[in-house]
């Protein structure tokens, strides 16, 4: 399993989602990927991606005006 | 066994591109989304910085017709490819700067592009004939068939009775009887049919889909234009003009006013970017000077940002310069008054 962080802070959704999409595609089932943001929208967008998907969010963590979200790469159909 | 066709559906969040997704799905069609992000779609950005709209529950309203369908979407930035259709658009602008007609064919052109690459077999709008003055009259509806490239694999099944045949129902992988026939811009069979499928909550958008069929920021597209001598933008070029207010004193300089926190922080963001000024003796706004910065000009705008603050009727407010290298300096100047700031200062 390997770890991927994406530095995802200034932009605006819907960029951090198109930047998850992106770094998904290059990851394979069970990696974990943990994106950094700085737009409150993506506690919707990022979780609402990964449903439609099937990728599991583990983890959401905020601190001071960032947000990391933490996503379990589903099984490839 | 037949084979399991495959098609893909533009989302753009509204009611009438999940009934026309719904509508090909029941047809035991695979479908998936796919949503084009042009940087002007009106999507999150200005919710996400304004603080008086974070209340409101957002979404992406692409995102959430998706999960309403239970399908994928692919969310595509096409920001850079798309400024070709936006500056120079083959068939003009619609009411304001809005480019529709070049833009539908794009997109569809892109989606085509997409099934070819994930061997998908049809593509799914949900245009409606006679919907939209410029873009969805029958010709067009036709042109846009034809000049995406996409032809018969376009396929509308909200007005398809009212088009000729497309490969999908010729091969028999859709029935003509079981898509629609609506035309013209009464939303109420759309509406009928959302209750059908027991759909609601909908995003329901005025104008269009994106920041170009708006007045007020069209006019500030081409004020930017006309200003910098040249029909072009970047991204931070066209998210700035989303957010503030934006006063224009002189044809060489140009201010962006924060209105609240929320764009106060946004324009924040942007301060190794432009020469910046805020109130220091007084709360007020984070102001961005965009153009000439001379003395004149840093006067000017210290003056209107003293407006903008706490201390627009005190006789002294004292404003905080900032140059994009990070060095401030302090400049006390007495507030605008009202009555002195023209009218087509605003933009
Ligand atoms: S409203 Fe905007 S996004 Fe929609 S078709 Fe027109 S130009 Fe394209």
């Amino acid at each position: 399993m390997n770890t991927a962080t994406i530095d995802a802070r200034h932009l605006l959704c819907p960029l951090p989602v198109i930047r998850t999409q992106d770094a998904v595609a290059d990851c394979r089932p069970g990696d974990h990927l943990q994106v950094v943001c700085t737009d409150p929208g993506v506690v919707h967008d990022i979780p609402a991606w990964c449903r439609v998907h099937g990728h599991e969010v583990y983890a959401i963590e905020r601190s001071d005006n960032e947000i990391m979200i933490g996503i379990q790469v589903g099984e490839a159909d | 066994m037949t084979e399991q066709r495959k098609a893909v559906a533009l989302i753009s969040g509204g009611l009438d591109s999940f009934l026309a997704a719904r509508t090909v799905m029941d047809q035991g069609v695979h479908v998936e989304g796919i949503n084009f992000y042009t940087g002007f779609c009106v999507e999150g950005h200005t919710h996400a910085i304004r603080e008086k709209d974070r209340a409101r529950p957002k979404r992406n309203n692409a995102l959430w017709v998706a999960e309403q369908l239970g399908i994928r979407l692919h969310i595509v930035d096409i920001i850079e490819e798309y400024m070709d259709v936006v500056i120079n658009p083959q068939h003009g602008y619609g009411t304001h700067l809005n480019p529709c007609l070049d833009c539908k064919v794009f997109m569809v052109n892109k989606a085509r592009e997409w099934i070819v690459e994930h061997d998908f077999d049809f593509i799914i709008t949900g245009e409606v004939v006679g919907q939209r003055p410029m873009s969805q009259r029958k010709h067009t509806m036709t042109m846009v068939a034809r000049d995406s490239g996409a032809g018969d694999r376009l396929v509308r099944p909200l007005c398809a009775q009212n088009l000729p045949p497309t490969l999908p129902e010729q091969k028999g992988w859709l029935e003509r009887d079981r898509m629609y026939g609506f035309s013209g811009r009464s939303r109420r069979p759309q509406m009928a049919l959302a209750a059908k499928y027991g759909f609601e909550d909908y995003a329901q958008p005025a104008g269009g889909c994106c920041f170009l069929t708006d007045r007020q920021y069209s006019i500030k597209l081409e004020d930017l234009w006309k200003t910098r001598g040249r029909r072009e933008y970047d991204l931070d070029d066209i998210m700035l003009l989303k957010v503030g207010r934006h006063l224009r004193p002189r044809a060489d300089l140009k201010l962006i006013v924060g209105r609240e926190e929320g764009e106060n922080r946004f324009l924040e963001g942007y301060r190794r970017r432009f020469v910046h000024m805020l109130p220091a003796s007084h709360v007020g706004p984070l102001v961005l000077l965009d153009g000439n910065t001379d003395t004149n000009a840093i006067e000017l705008a210290a003056r209107l940002t003293a407006r903008f603050s706490k201390g627009r009727d005190a006789g002294q407010v004292t404003v905080e310069i900032n140059d994009r290298d990070g060095n401030s300096r302090m400049l006390a100047v007495r507030p605008m008054p009202a009555d002195e700031i023209p009218a087509d200062w605003y933009l």
